[in-house]
């Protein structure tokens, strides 16, 4: 992975010299070990201030939303979707992204290693192939990285970029032999009450600090249906029934339209798993109208085109 | 005793099925009382908040109702609505709303009995989920906190 940190470097190099792009968005070295941060490179002297490592699962098509210039930018295969989605969306034109595609491993979950380490402060953390080398004032550990991956990267099936003007390295394999809904099934099998109530535990940590939604690169309104006020559809406080309302909101906003990146789960300051209500909407979506989002550019988003023989069995 | 009866908030379409509860009003067609009805212009422009708000001001089911598929006055309005409340009935009944609740119906505004039969089964099939009480805010309401009160106040004065 590290490979591509070269490969970037040069073509932001080459790129900003021949004046292609105004700018590239990449990632940076982070201030703690395990946040790869998001820069934007604007003179061909700071470009070697770009890094590629396990770390960079933040999505950068969120900071495409409604550019006016041109800009170029790192996508791993999630990231692509989500631009492919927002060309069909018209928020830029496709000439104006030039897209550094960067096949993807998953990308590691900075929680999952502070859990392994129970405590005990990393101050490097380096790479070696399929290992992760853990250090910090006495101790020493290696880990699988296999095993720390991010929890939609390890059920992942599209880490190669849909779209993209240039790749940083071979294509990787997908993987097949992963369940992506099983978490959705286990709630599908319980009773109403039980559903219920799961949600109501899995939710109630929620400070309603919206991180969520500022994480998501679908996410683009003017105005957000939270911040509404007349008619206010969703009421403001903590109240379980107002956090439900927001959540089930949120989520609806992304049917067809989610590719299941994990920015919202990766932002959430406390580690409520939201994915398990946007993954529903997916796997809905691809079985009742066979369609995965992101993967073309041309055709239409499902909730923005119908068949007349879509099914309608639950219509009186 | 068990006095509860549900109150459903019916969104119906203008064009049809408004159109068919008014018939069904002028034919003497008996239905239950138990549905407000709310004029929207096409079942297309049904907001899943709309189906939220009214669970949340205490609505015990939710019924919307609009025009065959092919009939809409504004030609493809409830395909897209079709759409909408596949994904949005599967995911409301995943996070733990009771089958029952949400109702959704094709009638055009000659169907007058067809409206009258559906609103019947409609509100039996509330009635047999029973009151929502998932969306109805859990802090102390007003009537909650002062009911006990004045009666108390009515107690002591006789």
């Amino acid at each position: 992975m590290e490979a591509y940190t070269k490969k970037i470097r040069e073509a932001a190099q080459r790129l900003l010299a021949e004046k292609k792009v105004d700018g590239v968005i990449g990632f940076r070295q982070g201030t703690i070990p395990m946040m790869s941060e998001p820069v934007f490179i604007r003179h061909v002297d700071q470009v070697n201030q770009l890094v590629w490592n396990s770390f960079c699962g933040v999505n950068l098509a969120n900071y495409l939303v409604k550019r006016k210039d041109r800009v170029a930018v790192v996508a791993k295969g999630c990231d692509s979707r989500n631009i492919v989605l927002q060309i069909q969306e018209n928020q830029f034109q496709r000439q104006q992204i030039y897209i550094l595609g960067a096949p993807c491993h998953g990308m590691v979950d900075r929680r999952k290693v502070w859990a392994f380490l129970q405590g005990r402060e990393p101050v490097q953390v380096t790479e070696n192939g399929s290992q992760l080398q853990v250090s910090g004032k006495g101790f020493d550990e290696v880990l699988p990285r296999q095993e720390f991956l991010q929890e939609n990267c390890r059920i992942c099936t599209h880490r190669n970029p849909v779209l993209y003007d240039e790749l940083l390295g071979e294509e990787v394999p997908e993987q097949s032999d992963v369940d992506r809904y099983e978490d959705v099934r286990r709630v599908e099998a319980m009773t109403p009450e039980e559903r219920w109530r799961h949600f109501e535990d899995l939710l109630a940590p929620c400070i309603r600090c919206y991180a969520c939604r500022n994480a998501c690169p679908m996410c683009y309104c003017p105005t957000c249906f939270v911040d509404e006020s007349r008619p206010q559809w969703v009421g403001k406080t903590l109240d379980a029934t107002d956090t439900r309302t927001f959540h089930l909101l949120r989520a609806f906003h992304l049917a067809g339209r989610c590719t299941d990146c994990g920015a919202c789960e990766r932002a959430c300051p406390m580690n409520i798993p939201v994915r398990q209500l946007t993954k529903k909407l997916e796997k809905d979506v691809k079985a009742l109208y066979g369609y995965e989002a992101g993967l073309v550019v041309e055709g239409r988003p499902p909730l923005d085109t119908y068949r007349p023989d879509d099914p309608q069995d639950f219509i009186k | 005793m068990n006095s509860w009866e549900p109150k459903i908030i019916a969104f119906l379409c203008n064009w049809c099925s408004y159109g068919a509860a008014d018939l069904a009003g002028v034919s003497r067609l008996p239905y239950p009382a138990n549905i407000r009805v709310i004029r929207v212009p096409c079942s297309g422009r049904i907001n899943p908040k709309f189906i939220l708000a009214a669970l949340r001001h205490g609505a015990d089911g939710v019924w919307v109702s609009g025009c065959h598929p092919g009939d809409c006055h504004y030609i493809e309005g409830n395909y897209y609505a079709r759409r909408k409340f596949a994904l949005l009935k599967n995911f409301l009944e995943y996070t733990g709303i009771e089958p029952g609740r949400l109702h959704f119906s094709w009638i055009s505004s000659a169907e007058a009995s067809k409206f009258a039969e559906t609103a019947r089964e409609v509100v039996e099939a509330v009635r047999s989920v029973g009151p929502a009480r998932h969306f109805i805010k859990t802090k102390p309401m007003w009537d909650d906190v002062e009911a006990p009160v004045n009666a108390a106040c009515q107690a002591e004065v006789g």
